[in-house]
């Protein structure tokens, strides 16, 4: 296999907001960001709302100019291009928002030939390309609708036709299925799997929804206050993240560990011993560890936990309520054995 | 009652006065608001051609002239039509003066009526590569214009009433018609005669805007 090249390559990026009052502090909006993207990755980058996820997005196609380090698309360095020369390079860049943002006195079909018309092409090229992409996106029989007579899925598939007019290898996704429903969302997370399989674009995604992620993404980047504090293969962060930070947030969507106050409301429901048990993909056997407790006598109650899959492999955490006749040693010896097998961590 | 029908040929020429005053000051004043609104908007901080010294001497230009009582911006502004018309007298001096004063007021409804635009039109705008040109054109005018259609609708009204004090300066229209023969000869038939043929001609344009701006409102 080919050494996977890059398409996006941010090295030591900052942006630094002016003090918005006079003697005030600066903002430091993106903070020494380093982040490489391969061609044909679907890079989520997740985090909690004002972590610079949308800045971070921004800088690649220099809605927003950078205060330092170096940005580079497809190997060229566009942190400092003049604006006016930033024209080719945004037409190789498609962009996808929250709200949309199409021309409301536009048809469809011609929000879709907007970035056609901006790049100067023939009228016949520009109306082949647009009924194209209507059916690509299964909207044909809407062309002459106004995006107003569109439901928010109908108008995010208008987006996606539109940033992808120009055939660009990239496509920023801004938070792209935060104002739609869970069915609507993973209409448009389809989309957007085509959209990366069937013409190779390269994804960037920025959400905060776990969901996003799991359907969609093949890399992770976690921010936090303006850094990238961790990054590397969905499953590794979300399974088994590094950082404090990162592990509080993928608590946020992975319904894995108790939080103190529903630990307190398990506390009182069970009076017993209660362990969290970590299950990360076939390296551990459920059926061999729940066989141990069955064996030594040991009654338990699933109390808390989930299971997630992630790109077909499978991670989370159970939590135990566990009883015995024999009493605390019965329990600790048990657990001695389970410990070889997997994590085991006694909630207190 | 008699009088007024004497007038007839006068008053029909004041009319007519009337409607060459408003449709010039609509034209010229209609396109200075909306360059004075464009460059107000464009301006501002955080926008595409965001220049603070620019839009500061642009908004107090603004907030200087609005307030002045039309009437002595009038006399205060007449050295200038001079210089700009060739005279300070007469309707095409007024048409100047009244262009002026409207430029300024509509350019703060053009401001207005353009803050309605999404923001996150113009971004789309801007990561598709267009211009500050092509997005005023393609995106500001275009998603703004049921707003802007109803702005300018407001302004002619402004204007028939900055017209009504042509007189003043020599120029003729239903204002000086009804303060001529009707408030100084004390003949408040021809006065409200004015009046009238006043609200039916604003009563129209205002329809006409409706109409206009329901259409654009609707697409």
């Amino acid at each position: 296999m080919p050494a996977p090249s890059p398409v996006v390559e941010l090295r030591d990026v900052s942006k630094v907001y002016p003090p918005t009052v006079k003697g005030g502090a600066e903002v430091v909006a993106i903070d020494g960001v380093s982040l490489t993207v391969d061609a044909g990755d679907v890079y989520g980058i997740i985090g909690y709302s004002g972590a610079g996820k949308s800045t971070l997005v921004r800088l690649i196609n220099a809605l927003e100019r950078s205060t330092s380090g170096e940005i580079l698309v497809n190997g060229q360095d566009i942190a400092r291009l003049p604006e006016r020369d930033l024209r080719p390079v945004r037409l190789g860049i498609g962009m996808i928002f929250q709200q949309f943002n199409l021309l409301g006195s536009r048809t469809v079909a011609a929000n879709v030939g907007y970035p056609l018309e901006v790049a100067r092409q023939p009228k016949d090229t520009r109306r082949a390309r647009v009924a194209e992409m209507l059916d690509f996106v299964g909207l044909s029989d809407k062309a002459r609708a106004y995006p107003d007579q569109l439901s928010g899925g109908q108008k995010q598939r208008v987006g996606i036709a539109r940033a992808l007019a120009t055939q660009p290898g990239i496509l920023l996704a801004d938070e792209a299925t935060s104002a739609l429903d869970p069915e609507t969302t993973h209409e448009v997370l389809d989309l957007l799997g085509r959209v990366n399989k069937e013409f190779g674009v390269t994804i960037v995604v920025i959400t905060h929804e776990m969901d996003v992620i799991q359907t969609l993404a093949t890399k992770v980047a976690v921010m936090d206050q303006g850094r990238v504090i961790e990054h590397g293969d969905v499953f590794d962060v979300f399974s088994n993240p590094q950082q404090p930070a990162s592990a509080r947030f993928v608590s946020t969507v992975v319904k894995g560990l108790p939080s103190a106050g529903e630990l307190a409301v398990l506390r009182q429901r069970h009076p017993g011993r209660i362990v969290t048990l970590a299950f990360r993909d076939s390296s551990v056997d459920q059926a061999r560890v729940f066989g141990e407790f069955a064996a030594a006598g040991v009654t338990f109650e699933v109390v808390y936990g989930g299971i997630n899959e992630i790109q077909g492999r499978s991670f989370g955490h159970l939590t135990l309520a566990l009883t015995s006749a024999g009493g605390d040693s019965t329990i600790d010896a048990v657990l001695d054995r389970v410990r070889t097998l997997t994590t085991v961590t006694e909630v207190r | 009652m008699d009088s007024l029908i004497d007038l007839m040929p006068e008053f029909w020429k004041a009319a007519g006065e009337t409607l060459y005053i408003v449709g010039f000051t609509l034209f010229f004043g209609g396109l200075g608001g909306l360059l004075v609104g464009l460059g107000l908007y464009l301006t501002r901080a955080g926008s595409i051609l965001a220049n603070k010294p620019v839009f500061v001497v642009l908004n107090l230009f603004v907030n200087i002239v609005r307030p002045i009582p039309f009437i002595i911006f009038l006399a205060a502004a007449q050295p200038l039509a001079r210089m700009v018309v060739g005279t300070g007298i007469g309707n095409n001096a007024i048409i100047f003066t009244i262009s002026l004063a409207a430029s300024f007021a509509m350019g703060r409804i053009v401001e207005q009526n353009l803050l309605t635009v999404t923001p996150g039109v113009i971004e789309a705008a801007r990561s598709v590569g267009a211009g500050p040109l092509r997005i005023i054109f393609t995106v500001l005018l275009p998603e703004a214009l049921g707003p802007l259609i109803l702005g300018y609708t407001f302004i002619f009204v402004a204007l028939v009433d900055m017209s009504a004090v042509a007189g003043y300066v020599g120029g003729g229209g239903l204002g000086n018609f009804a303060l001529l023969y009707g408030y100084r000869q004390f003949n408040p038939v021809v006065t409200w005669a004015a009046v009238l043929l006043i609200i039916v001609l604003v009563q129209l344009v205002q329809f006409l805007g409706n109409w206009l701006a329901r259409k654009a409102f609707r697409r």
